[in-house]
């Protein structure tokens, strides 16, 4: 739970107040709440989960269901100041349609990622040869939701190869910000980016 | 002929809104007019509580009870004291549909020029003409603004041209199970409903009234239509392949249970319903269009102050969920705030009806977000 309010602080620290934000894969809308309460943002979520919908709507937050991977050709270009893909871009079936979508339609992304490269995970298939179970990436090999297995070099490198720019990048162990070697240490990795114009 | 006594205890509560004439989206006009109506709760001293339900296809005005005692409306389990359209907190409108036969004038109503029924001399009606008279209603009770417009299948689709019509009148919009514009599967059902009925051999051009009516027609049109309400879990859940008790010697007898059940649900149809108004209305609904792809959202952006919510069912293939999401994603590029859920239900088209749980979180919590919007609004004057 710690570990959740802390990348929540850490997205509502990247957005400006007053903006508008989709918030992909948004869960029971915990993220929109702390922004609208925290950042006065008007956030809409999409969300496969009908379960998770009702919550959103109880909590008065607007929430459309349905798949991320068809669901973002519904919006215009920049139509959102930022769109924002916490922890569910190794769970579609695209990342790369999905990732080129939300630069699209959002002048920035805020985008949440795990890091299968984090030091546990190595010790774990290096070390026991078996499948990494992390507090980051908490699923057995038979019943995980992730599609996508992806470091955090590998997030910064496809940034470079898709003409995707890495404004910031903030990394966390748990509740605690990450500074050296995070590509090892870091659990999770949050990155703002945009598209490079050319 | 309908059964007029059973209409009156029906429409006891009912009251009227006479007008001297309605344009029609034809050209013509229709004169006079009365529109069916009734009302639950109180509308506030700001007149900000108004909300606006519509009806499907074969509804009426009587969408709840009064009160204890009273006959349960069609929508009972959804308006009421602390329901879902709670009746302490919002006024509720419920307006019959002109072209019907529940109390508003129709092809069963006496056209003032002869003195006798329109019958088939009725013009024809679009889902535009019923919100027009609608519109007529809701200025006469003195409200500017609905909170809300609400409705699933035909009503739905009223709630969506009210949208388009009236944007300035419409605080917000629910639509469930419905359509921006029938397919032509859609289109299709009507079709085999309206033939049944212009087939019967008591139809006389419509001109019935006071002789034998085209019962047999008009109940084979609601069996079809049951059949597409329903889905094929439903049916099987409910009825399986099971022969009913009392068999019959004959050998085409409606003697499987779901065959019973369709038979006794147009029998009663019959009853209540006038043939020439399921024509009229199933013809408005068939001509209704707000558009598709680009032309329907640049439609709805007549309305992109008004938030949404939308609703579907998994199991309804009648309006199945693909043409909500249509609905959805114009409403999207149209920049309207929308909220979408689609219900995993088995019950088919008629889930609006039975699948009240959900419903009732997703339209009074909704309700209520606009609600505390709209007062917002309103404050700083």
């Amino acid at each position: 739970m710690n570990a959740m309010r802390k990348d929540h602080e850490i997205i509502a620290g990247l957005v400006e107040p007053g903006s508008t934000v989709l918030d992909l894969g948004c869960g029971e809308g915990d993220l929109m709440a702390c922004l609208a309460e925290r950042k006065s943002v008007k956030a809409r979520g999409v969300e496969i989960s009908e379960q998770a919908i009702y919550r959103c709507v109880g909590r008065g937050l607007s929430v459309s269901h349905q798949d991320i991977d068809d669901g973002l050709s519904e919006y215009g270009n920049r139509s959102f100041d930022y769109v924002i893909l916490n922890q569910c871009l190794q769970q579609v079936k695209s990342p790369q349609k999905v990732l080129a979508e939300a630069v699209r339609v959002g002048k920035k992304a805020i985008v949440g990622v795990s890091n299968f490269a984090h030091i546990s995970a190595r010790w774990q298939l290096a070390a026991a040869g078996r499948a990494p179970v992390t507090p980051a990436l908490p699923y057995q090999w038979y019943d995980t939701p992730n599609l996508h297995f992806l470091s955090l070099s590998d997030f910064i490198r496809y940034g470079r190869d898709n003409g995707i720019l890495i404004e910031k990048a903030v990394y966390l162990n748990g509740g605690s910000r990450v500074r050296l070697l995070p590509n090892m240490l870091a659990q999770t990795g949050i990155f703002l980016i945009s598209k490079i114009e050319h | 002929m309908i059964d007029t006594a059973k209409n009156e205890i029906d429409l006891a509560r009912t009251e009227y809104l006479n007008l001297d004439q309605l344009e029609l989206e034809s050209g013509e006009v229709l004169s006079p007019v009365t529109l069916a109506y009734e009302t639950f709760g109180r509308l506030n001293a700001a007149i900000t509580n108004a909300v606006l339900i519509c009806h499907a296809l074969t509804g009426d005005a009587h969408v709840a009870s009064a009160g204890a005692g009273g006959k349960p409306g069609w929508w009972d389990n959804m308006v009421g004291p602390g329901k879902a359209f709670d009746t302490d907190e919002f006024f509720i409108i419920c307006s019959n549909v002109i072209g019907g036969c529940r109390g508003s004038t129709g092809p069963s109503s006496i056209d003032s020029k002869t003195g006798k029924p329109y019958c088939l001399d009725f013009p024809v009606i679009t889902i535009g003409d019923m919100v027009a008279a609608q519109a007529k209603l809701v200025e006469r009770l003195g409200i500017e603004r609905l909170l809300a417009v609400a409705g699933g299948s035909m009503g739905g689709m009223q709630s969506l041209a009210w949208a388009v019509k009236y944007p300035e009148r419409v605080g917000s919009v629910i639509a469930i199970a419905t359509t921006a514009r029938h397919s032509p599967q859609q289109i299709a059902f009507n079709e085999v409903g309206r033939q049944a009925v212009l087939a019967d051999p008591n139809f006389n051009n419509g001109q019935y009234y006071g002789g034998k009516s085209p019962e047999r027609g008009l109940a084979t049109a609601r069996m079809v239509g049951h059949i597409t309400y329903m889905s094929d879990e439903s049916m099987a859940k409910k009825f399986g392949r099971r022969f009913r008790e009392s068999a019959s010697a004959q050998k085409f007898a409606a003697d499987f249970e779901v065959a019973g059940y369709l038979q006794y649900k147009g029998d009663n149809f019959v009853r209540r319903f006038d043939a020439n108004s399921y024509l009229y209305i199933t013809r408005a609904i068939d001509l209704f269009d707000l558009g598709e792809g680009k032309e329907l959202q640049e439609k709805l952006a007549a309305a992109r102050r008004a938030p949404f919510l939308v609703i579907a069912f998994k199991s309804d293939w009648l309006y199945p969920a693909a043409q909500s999401r249509e609905l959805v994603k114009a409403c999207k590029l149209a920049g309207i705030d929308v909220t979408y859920c689609e219900i995993n239900s088995s019950y088919g088209h008629d889930a609006f009806l039975v699948e009240t749980d959900e419903e009732t979180h997703l339209v009074g919590h909704f309700l209520q977000k606009v609600s505390r919007e709209a007062a917002v609004k309103v404050e700083p004057r």
